[in-house]
């Protein structure tokens, strides 16, 4: 455990990324196998579910500080991150441990779960007096559910890579899918022999950037291949041994969630792994992608929502045919492969993505302002030449995205972010106006500089209405211009309407309360192409 | 009027003592002002004249300019003037750092100015006042904040010296000008490598010097030549100079912050500093309850932090508690207070 706290610090207290790879790498040398795999599980985002309800967990840090709740909501208000509230609240432990990290989880964090809660408590408190403050942090981030670090797979995998020898591709394949967390699977990871083929796992997906220059700059059309983007849930379907596996971005296995797709999934040739995108479809066309959140959650998906949100498998590629891995090809010989590989075993929920042709891309803007209509968020542009490759990377694929929706909004409500700008006001609410009222209608976090969010920080703190837990309501005043890439009509939602991917453009210092935009103005971009 | 046994009272600007006609720490210019140390947001400029501990006049005076009328006191030394008895006492603050004691007609008030508790080389430790009235700070005055024990955090610090050292990376550690980064200084391990200045902490490190406070030989960044000097220094500088101009003589750098603040985990990845070493020359939350408890003070008063958390704290303990509204730092300027 010290040592996995030890590599936490370590990884806050750098922005350099080097130096965190330098920090992993030291930590891997070091680390036995059984903990290792569980650092890893954790550094790439695969956190333990929180394990005790957060008021309890309040409580009881309270009551051990022996602070008052108030105390500790004040306390927890200007910290703005609850593990790191109660780590810094709690006395000095008695007692010590060497437990190690994989001890801790199997033996005491994962048993939680299923334990009453009071023995919760006991276990809880018994860990506390164990550790002193940087293995609680840990921990606590362990049981709380928001154990997060600045480094992505991507770095995980580099620091793999830096110290195994082993190629960074193999390794990225090999963390994917689910594995169970052991000493053995550690020691796959890094294993010498990279033949290893399991049969369900997919490939890192190759993901695009958006284009923000003017695609004249990428030369012509005819080297490019233009595609709908369409809104859903980026996916893999693999046959192989007579096995279906659908897996989606999230690296999640969700064959059983899209029982539909199973019947042309089945019909595929095995050693097939086709890259598309999840879409709720119905009458020859894309349903919004809020139909689709409904099944998102769910295990088992009912007869009803079956019925009433199906989904098909929009396939954009191939990516591995009769059993070999293809990504070296360039598109244009895998697009030859798809085509085949649809027309031969013909199906009806998965489609193939159809090419979009125009003669100039004078001519492909025009149709893209049609996006909307259509259900798309605008066109993905593919390098003919271009071979299947692994993550976001620029140059070969964009993402060429329909402008977005705007209207002026006000700042309502205010909640401390976290990560790096934990203890500052940044999820803020917005509303637009219903006659005398506002009307809030998105969240939205991302978007503003620094030194503005320093800004709208103190703005903030001088203007605080009420405060509801750690939801502040502000004086109405700050104005901002918020960009969203669609929107729908809603009934879960006070204004009538659900926004995607709500964010600030911009902070219209120019434009008072009065201003800002109304709720019927927000209501006619339902209907706007 | 804080209460009407005492001759003190909070005005527009700052606390006022009408009966020996003198403020304390004034916002304005005053016709007299009594210093409780010269950190800027207490001593400030324009007032007719001047008192403060004897060791705070050089620091106070190079401040305010060679014109401002600065008088002194001993410590413990009693002025008296009209009714009312005036002393100053050690706050253990920074060099110079003082509480001040007034007894009118056997009514005592104390008024803190910024103390701690924990042991600092630099200067005189904390006194304990027994009181009727004492007026504390609290900057720092939540139970999230508890030091470490400073020796250890010196420690610290010299280990990330010594490893930047064994990388020919320059070590750059932000802390405030006066007080701070003298206390950081007598805890350098001097054999690691050379200390480093900038002008604004070698100005003070000079008054400190004259008073007698015994420091490591430093040497004034900007005059020197060979950069090469830099691959093993330690380089202390305030907070200010962390911006490109002053920075670009440093190519390969690791930088640190030392402040109470640095307690707060966001408040050293917003200054996106390397390390943050949590050292402080304030008091923590147990350091200011153990004060305010052993004045043995019939009522507290509280300015200057977390006021309203305290007093209410207080309360609930039984104690007779009020807030005292100041213009020291808020909470959104805790970067800008010492
Ligand atoms: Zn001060
Ligand atoms: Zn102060």
């Amino acid at each position: 455990m010290r040592a996995l706290a030890d590599l936490y610090r370590r990884l806050d207290e750098t922005t350099s990324t080097n130096r965190k790879i330098a920090a992993m790498v030291d930590y891997f040398q070091h680390a036995p196998a059984e903990d290792a795999i569980w650092t890893i599980n954790f550094l790439i985002g695969r956190k333990p579910r929180q394990v005790v309800p957060t008021r309890k967990l309040m409580q009881w840090a309270a009551e051990q500080s022996g602070v008052p709740d108030w105390l500790f909501e004040a306390c927890y208000d200007v910290v703005g991150d609850l593990a790191e509230t109660i780590t810094l609240l709690l006395p000095a432990a008695t007692d010590t441990s060497e437990r190690r990290l994989h001890a801790w989880v199997e033996a005491h964090l994962l048993p939680l779960s299923n334990m009453e809660l009071e023995d919760r408590r006991d276990e809880i408190l018994n860990a506390w007096n164990q550790m002193d403050e940087p293995q609680r942090f840990v921990w606590n981030k362990l049981i709380t559910g928001g154990f997060r670090v600045g480094v992505s797979r991507r770095l995980v995998v580099r620091a793999l890579e830096r110290f195994s020898g082993i190629d960074a591709a193999v390794i990225t394949h090999r963390l994917m899918g689910e594995w169970p967390i052991t000493a053995e699977t550690y020691q796959k990871i890094l294993a010498a022999d990279t033949r290893d083929a399991d049969i369900s796992r997919p490939y890192p997906f190759y993901l695009a950037y958006p284009l923000e220059d003017d695609p004249g700059k990428l030369g012509g059309v005819d080297n490019w291949q233009v595609e709908w983007k369409w809104d859903g849930i980026r996916g893999q379907v693999i046959k192989r041994n007579s096995q279906v596996f659908i897996w989606s971005r999230g690296e999640e296995l969700v064959t059983d969630k899209y029982p539909e797709l199973m019947h042309d999934a089945a019909a595929l040739p095995n050693g097939t792994v086709l890259d598309g995108e999840i879409l709720p479809w119905k009458e020859d066309r894309p349903l919004p992608f809020a139909e689709l959140q409904r099944r998102i959650g769910r295990k088992k998906v009912g007869k009803k929502l079956l019925s009433e949100v199906p989904v098909v498998f929009i396939v954009y590629d191939v990516l591995e045919f009769s059993s070999q891995d293809i990504r070296e090809q360039t598109l244009q010989r895998r697009r030859n492969i798809l085509s085949q590989v649809m027309s031969t075993y013909p199906a009806m929920r998965l489609i193939i993505s159809p090419v979009v042709t125009r003669l100039t891309w004078e001519m492909f803007n025009k149709l893209r302002q049609e996006s909307r209509q259509r259900g798309v968020e605008g066109f993905m542009l593919k390098r003919l030449d271009s071979v299947y490759r692994v993550g976001r990377r620029r140059g070969d694929w964009w993402k060429w995205k329909v402008d977005p929706l705007t209207v002026d909004a006000v700042l309502i409500y205010a909640q401390r972010g976290h990560g790096r700008r934990a203890g500052l006001f940044t999820d803020y609410t917005f509303a637009v106006r219903q006659g005398k009222e506002l009307v809030p209608f998105a969240k939205a976090y991302s978007g503003l500089s620094d030194a503005e969010i320093q800004q709208v920080d103190r703005f903030i703190q001088r203007n605080t209405l009420e405060r509801f837990g750690p939801v502040r309501s502000v004086r109405p005043e700050l104005v901002f211009e918020i960009a969203f890439e669609g929107i729908q009509p809603s009934k879960r939602h006070k204004s009538g309407v659900a926004v995607r991917f709500p964010r600030i453009a911009r902070w219209r210092h120019d434009k008072k309360i009065e201003d800002a935009d109304t709720i019927e103005t927000l209501k006619a971009l339902l209907s706007a192409p | 009027m804080i209460n009407k046994h005492d001759c003190l009272q909070v005005t527009p600007n700052g606390l006022y003592c009408s009966e020996g006609d003198f403020y304390i720490d004034p916002w304005q210019p005053a016709k007299r002002a009594v210093i409780t140390h010269a950190h800027a947001d207490h001593a400030r400029g324009g007032s007719h004249s001047y008192l403060c501990a004897t060791e705070s006049k050089a620091i106070l005076q190079s401040r305010l300019g060679p014109d401002a009328d600065i008088e002194t006191l001993d410590y413990g030394q009693v002025l008296t003037i009209n009714s009312v008895q005036l002393s100053l006492h050690p706050a253990g603050h920074i060099l110079g750092s003082a509480q001040v004691k007034i007894n009118a007609g056997g009514h005592i008030s104390v008024v803190s100015g910024d103390y701690k508790t924990e042991f600092d080389p630099t200067c005189a430790p904390l006194e304990i006042l027994q009181c009727h009235t004492f007026i504390s700070e609290s900057t720092f005055g939540l139970p999230i904040f508890k030091w470490p024990p400073p020796e250890h955090v010196l420690q610290d610090i010299n280990a990330w010296w010594q490893r930047n050292c064994e990388q020919e990376r320059t070590s750059i550690l932000f802390a405030y000008a006066l007080g701070k980064a003298q206390r950081i200084l007598t805890g350098l391990d001097a054999s690691i490598g050379p200390i480093l200045t900038h002008g604004a902490v070698e100005k003070v490190n000079q008054s400190y010097r004259e008073a007698g406070i015994r420091l490591p030989a430093t040497q004034y960044v900007s005059s020197l030549e060979d950069r090469n000097v830099f691959k093993k220094a330690l380089v202390i500088a305030p907070p200010s100079a962390d911006n490109p101009a002053w920075m670009r003589r440093f190519s390969d750098r690791s930088r640190a912050f030392a402040s109470g603040w640095m307690r707060i985990r966001g408040n050293r990845r917003r200054r996106s500093v390397d390390r943050g070493f949590v050292l402080s020359d304030h008091s923590d939350w147990n350091g200011l309850v153990q004060t305010i408890k052993a004045t043995n003070a019939e009522r507290i008063a509280i300015t200057h932090g977390y006021a309203t958390e305290m007093v209410r704290w207080l309360k609930e303990q039984g104690h007779q508690a009020e807030i005292v509204p100041t213009e020291y730092g808020d909470e959104t300027e805790v970067d800008e207070h010492v």
